[in-house]
């Protein structure tokens, strides 16, 4: 199938941004709502393209477009092709529609700030690449959108750059990614040696003859590209300082979408880990260290910000499993996407809120009994909450549970240990929600009298309330008759025969219930019954100290990476001034030394330049002679 | 008693040199009769109109082939035409530069400092003998690139010489300098004239011929002294390199580019060029061409030699007309690569070589002489230090022909190098190609340095300026800019037009 509307998906907010970019001041008038309507007719595309494809029986619902013959050199044939399938479709609509919701609560958020229009820009460079990720036909397109991601990630992480501690953010955030970006780069060049294609039909059709050690290296190479996209260990140490950024591009890029990529990229690239059960198992693993990684760091951090961006880490760590765990996985890895999306979006979205109404004050210790004065951020704030830690019928109930229950009957004690992790997480994001939802809303007001809290205009507000909807609802309708799983099935293999149940669905939930139960109490009985001091108590333990430094994420990396690195750079570069330069430069001496000493032949008589020709002659005649004889 | 036949002459293949001819010597009856005030623009006029008649006339010509034109002593073929061709063009591109006549002296044989000399400049008179000598030299030189018996080319090689030593002498200022130039080089000319007459005289003892195809025929029956062949080819051969300055026979070169007024440089060093290539050329492709084994040792010696010589040697000159006749020494090294591949190729990649080198050399001899202060041009290259801040327009043009003698790609130097070193690398001939590569790595040292020097470097104190150009001097550089952009770009038309031409008639 061919369709030629795919490409104003990516055009449309492509234009926008360089439109808002290089006409500049003049813009800012009217960029903000140029950069509004530039994702919402995206998004209208998107709804279109949804109704076509469901008017399409289910083998014939992609659809393809070709742009342009992008690469031709010999037999290496890559063409700049859009395609758009039941996978991409969802992320096609989250993408355009939770970021038109943000958009819109943008408007309200940066109205006092100057470079509003320079920010929409920013973000709608980020949608157009964002959508190229997700539309892209083979992976050398995907790492264009991949590329782009991170860019206009950068630039917004960055976005108050006068703050030298935020450039430094931004900064750590793209050098994370580069790393992670090295991995994708890798794999496509396997992919392209082993294979000789790099469109995902094409590997998909290798897959079978290629052995399983290529296919092992192309999936773990994925999987570091993954672990950077998306803030998983080991490369999982630039999400929190990434909070530098605006809070809705917090909600945008590192919470609903960019930071998703690497899910996508794996559950898209499930017939090379289906095919390669090492890659996979490793996928599994990275993604239950990282949400137990991510869910210690959430209970000790007191920036709302910050405890929110540990718990994206974490819940992308439950994507991240569910994708490692294969066909069983994938859908509830795209679900949990799906909703995570709607509910943390939401909550990065209410944090904004509150500080809009608090000054910019990040500290939840300076906050407490905001329920009166931010009724309706309370509200929707406390639907997202019941949706993350798993309260049924709110959504990240039923993606949540599907993943730990797949993760205990992937069999064996790999099942039981995965599954484990996955409970333990749960019930510490229910521990460390609590506690933010206890600092902001709840307790007695701990901030100065000169702050004002105060709810947040319609333009906040509305985005909010939508997507609490999200939060409520989605994961009951994604789970309705299995509708996503089956919407998804010609794109991820169908799940094979189960192999016996370790533990049936229901005693999955009500285990979760119980331990989500057990970690609201904990919090409560924490945080509820005796004040919560202003300044950080200092006399904690070891445990509490190592979770408010990230797990000294940064203190590793510093000392296993940055010390010995920079130390090599001034070492290379000593060598590089002595040596290659020293030889460059020795070079250049002795050739002009050998020319000054040539050039004294000419004397300027013309008897000496008489008897060179002579000598010439002479010479001329010698090796005339020589040869021929 | 033998009887007289009278020669047949093709006059319509003839004509373009004839045309010139005549324009020579109308030239110089004007130069005897009119009136010194109009003189100037008269002389200017009748050259340009001459040139481009004779450019007219070949162009009509162009598909012709003959060897009969006269009597046997030129060939009029595909090269003929070319190398013809290329002399003019370049000959009409110099004579804008020479058409300054603040370059020139009043009167060259007035001694130097002397009464007779101040009392010339003051009558405020200007010489126009320029122009009749530049029309013989043009005529020796399209002459010499068709000749095809060795006495013809002799007339030819005496009649390109001859003006050109006078006009090497002619410089308003320092006249000593010039006049020393004038000299050597006609000293030196003479002594290669007498090698290659000497040579002549050697092959005509081993084939009993002076035409090429007699030579050429004698080598390929294999008939006849051996040794007079080879001592043969070897006292023309000097006689020829010496007029394209290759290392050992180059010694007058930088001297002469140094001496010589400006205008005269640059018409020497682009038309000189393509003549003595031309006929080397013809020379080595018809009649030696089956003496290949005998000769190629050691035009690749001299190659090589030049080459790294002309490379090594330019770095550490301190003038730029000196260090533009060391590049010129390097480039006649890497032509004759194009000489020694002896195919087709070379033959196609030697004729676009010697027009594209000759055009970027007119622009660059034409920006020195825009580049003055109080007492003339000013050549000392640490003087034209952040001439790229003061006149960034002459600079960049500057800076780009530099970058074409450099060979950098985008522009026509890097299109003749590539196809000369590629069409002797296809003949075999790889350690040459080496050797040229990696002089050519050496010789872009030199060019970039008065790149850096000229917009990295601040200003020197004593401020030279760049004098608002003449307009014909100003065409001429804009021109060559221009070709050497496009033959760098679009080389394909230029490079389809020879192929389909260049094939030596015997």
């Amino acid at each position: 199938m061919i369709s030629n509307s795919l490409v104003y998906l990516i055009v449309l907010p492509l234009f926008s941004s360089a439109v808002l970019l290089l006409t500049g001041r003049r813009a800012d008038r009217w960029g903000h709502i140029l950069g509004t309507l530039a994702p919402g007719i995206s998004f209208l595309i998107g709804l279109y393209q949804l109704a076509q494809m469901l008017g399409r029986s289910n083998e014939e619902r992609a659809v393809t477009q070709k742009l342009f013959s992008w690469i031709s050199v010999g037999s290496f044939q890559v063409d700049a092709s859009l395609m758009l399938d039941q996978l991409s479709i969802c992320f096609v609509l989250l993408i355009t529609g939770v970021g038109t919701l943000i958009h819109i609560y943008s408007i309200a958020y940066m109205s006092h700030d100057h470079d509003r229009r320079r920010f929409f820009a920013y973000l709608n460079l980020f949608i157009a690449a964002m959508l190229l990720l997700v539309l892209g036909d083979s992976y050398l397109n995907l790492y264009v959108g991949w590329e782009g991601v991170g860019l206009a990630s950068y630039l917004l992480i960055g976005f108050w750059n006068q703050k030298p501690t935020y450039a430094t953010a931004a900064k750590k955030a793209f050098i994370a990614n580069r790393v992670g970006d090295l991995g994708l780069s890798l794999a496509i060049m396997i992919a392209f040696a082993s294979m000789g294609t790099v469109s995902f039909a094409g590997i998909k059709e290798h897959a079978g003859q290629a052995s399983t050690g290529v296919l092992t290296a192309i999936g773990i190479t994925l999987l570091i590209a993954a672990t950077g996209k998306s803030a998983q260990f080991p490369l999982q140490a630039w999400l929190g300082d990434a909070m530098a950024g605006p809070t809705p591009v917090s909600a945008l890029i590192h919470a609903a979408t960019m930071v998703t990529a690497g899910v996508y990229l794996i559950v898209r690239s499930n017939f090379i880990f289906d095919a390669a059960p090492n890659a996979q198992l490793a996928v599994a693993i990275i993604g239950a260290i990282t949400l137990m990684f991510g869910a210690l760091i959430g209970t000790a951090k007191d920036d709302i910000k910050k405890a929110l961006a540990a718990s994206t880490m974490s819940q992308i760590g439950y994507m991240i499993l569910g994708a490692g765990l294969g066909p069983a996985g994938y859908a509830f890895a795209i679900m949990h996407l799906l909703t995570h999306g709607f509910f943390k979006a939401g909550m990065f979205l209410g944090a904004g809120s509150v500080m809009h109404g608090m000054d910019d004050e990040v500290n939840m210790r300076r906050y407490g009994g905001l329920r009166k004065f931010l009724p309706i951020t309370f509200a929707t704030f406390g639907l997202g909450y019941l949706a993350i830690i798993g309260v049924p019928p709110f959504a990240g109930f039923y993606s949540k549970d599907k993943i730990i229950e797949v993760a205990f009957n992937s069999g064996g004690a790999k099942g039981v240990i995965l599954g484990c992790a996955a409970l333990l997480g749960a019930a510490i994001t229910a521990f460390y929600m609590t506690r933010v939802m206890i600092l902001t809303f709840a307790g007695s007001k701990r901030w100065d009298d000169k702050a004002h809290p105060h709810e947040s205009p319609v333009l906040m507000w509305l985005p909010m309330v939508l997507l609490a909807v999200g939060s409520v609802t989605s994961g009951f309708l994604f789970t309705q008759g299995n509708s996503l799983q089956k919407w998804l099935a010609p794109v991820v293999e169908q799940s094979p025969a189960a192999e016996g149940e370790l533990l049936k669905p229901a005693v999955v939930s009500i285990l979760a219930l119980l331990l989500v139960i057990t970690g609201v109490g904990l919090a409560a009985m924490m945080y509820l019954r005796k004040p919560v001091p202003v300044q950080a108590p200092a006399d904690v333990s070891i445990f509490t100290r190592i979770a408010r430094r990230d797990l000294l994420q940064d203190e590793f990396n510093e000392a296993i990476f940055m010390r010995p690195g920079q130390k090599l750079a001034k070492a290379l570069g000593i060598a590089d001034n002595a040596v290659i330069d020293g030889a460059v430069r020795g070079v250049a001496r002795l050739t002009q030394g050998t020319g000054r000493t040539l050039g004294l032949t000419q004397n300027g008589f013309v008897r000496s330049y008489a008897m060179w020709i002579l000598l010439g002659a002479i010479g001329l005649l010698a090796t005339i002679w020589a040869v021929t004889l | 008693m033998t009887t007289f036949t009278t020669p047949s002459l093709s006059y319509a293949l003839l004509a373009p040199i004839l045309i010139v001819l005549g324009g020579a010597v109308l030239t110089v009856i004007f130069e005897a009769f009119l009136s010194k005030a109009i003189r100037p623009l008269v002389q200017l006029s009748v050259t340009l109109g001459t040139l481009v008649l004779a450019l007219g006339q070949l162009w009509r010509i162009r598909n012709e082939s003959s060897l009969t034109a006269a009597m046997g002593s030129v060939a009029i073929d595909g090269p003929a035409i070319l190398l013809q061709g290329a002399v003019l063009i370049l000959a009409i591109l110099g004579v804008f530069l020479i058409a300054d006549e603040d370059q020139f002296t009043v009167q060259a044989a007035a001694i130097p400092g002397s009464q007779e000399e101040r009392e010339s400049i003051q009558s405020g008179e200007k010489l126009t003998e320029i122009y009749p000598l530049t029309l013989f030299a043009v005529a020796g030189m399209m002459l010499f690139t068709i000749s095809t018996d060795l006495i013809t080319l002799f007339v030819a090689l005496e009649m390109l010489s001859l003006p050109l030593y006078l006009m090497a002498g002619l410089a308003r200022r320092r006249r000593l300098l010039s006049q020393e130039a004038a000299l050597k080089y006609f000293l030196l000319g003479a002594f290669s004239s007498a090698f290659f007459l000497f040579g002549a005289a050697f092959l005509y003892g081993y084939s009993g011929s002076v035409s090429l195809a007699g030579i050429y025929d004698s080598v390929s029956g294999g008939t006849g002294n051996s040794v007079f062949l080879l001592v043969g080819i070897v006292f023309l051969s000097v006689g020829l390199l010496f007029k394209v300055g290759v290392v050992p026979f180059h010694a007058w070169t930088p001297d002469v580019y140094q001496g010589a007024p400006t205008p005269v440089t640059a018409f020497m060093a682009a038309a000189t060029k393509v003549a003595a290539f031309g006929a080397i050329l013809r020379i080595f492709y018809t009649a030696f061409a089956n003496a290949y084994w005998d000769w190629r040792p050691f035009l690749s010696v001299i190659a090589i030699v030049t080459m790294i010589f002309g490379s090594l040697v330019a770095i550490s000159q301190r003038d730029v007309k000196r260090m533009l006749a060391y590049s010129s020494i390097a480039h006649a090294g890497f032509l004759l690569t194009g000489v020694i591949a002896l195919n087709k190729a070379g033959l196609e990649a030697s004729i676009f070589y010697l027009f594209a080198y000759g055009i970027a050399t007119l622009g660059a001899f034409g920006i020195v002489t825009l580049v003055r202060d109080s007492q003339g041009e000013v050549t000392d290259l640490s003087r034209w230090a952040g001439l790229g801040k003061r006149s960034p327009l002459v600079a960049t043009v500057f800076a780009t022909l530099l970058l074409a003698f450099a060979g950098i790609p985008l522009t026509s130097g890097f299109i003749g190098k590539f196809s000369i070193f590629s069409a002797a690398y296809e003949s075999g001939n790889k350690s040459i190609v080496v050797v040229g590569v990696l002089s050519s790595a050496i010789a872009a040292y030199f060019y970039i340095r008065v790149i850096v020097l000229m917009f990295f470097t601040d200003p020197a104190e004593d401020g030279t300026s760049v004098t608002i150009p003449s307009n014909m001097t100003r065409l001429t550089i804009a021109l060559s800019f221009v070709i050497t952009i496009f033959l760098g770009v679009f080389p394909a038309p230029l490079l389809n037009f020879i192929s389909s031409m260049a094939i030596f008639i015997r």
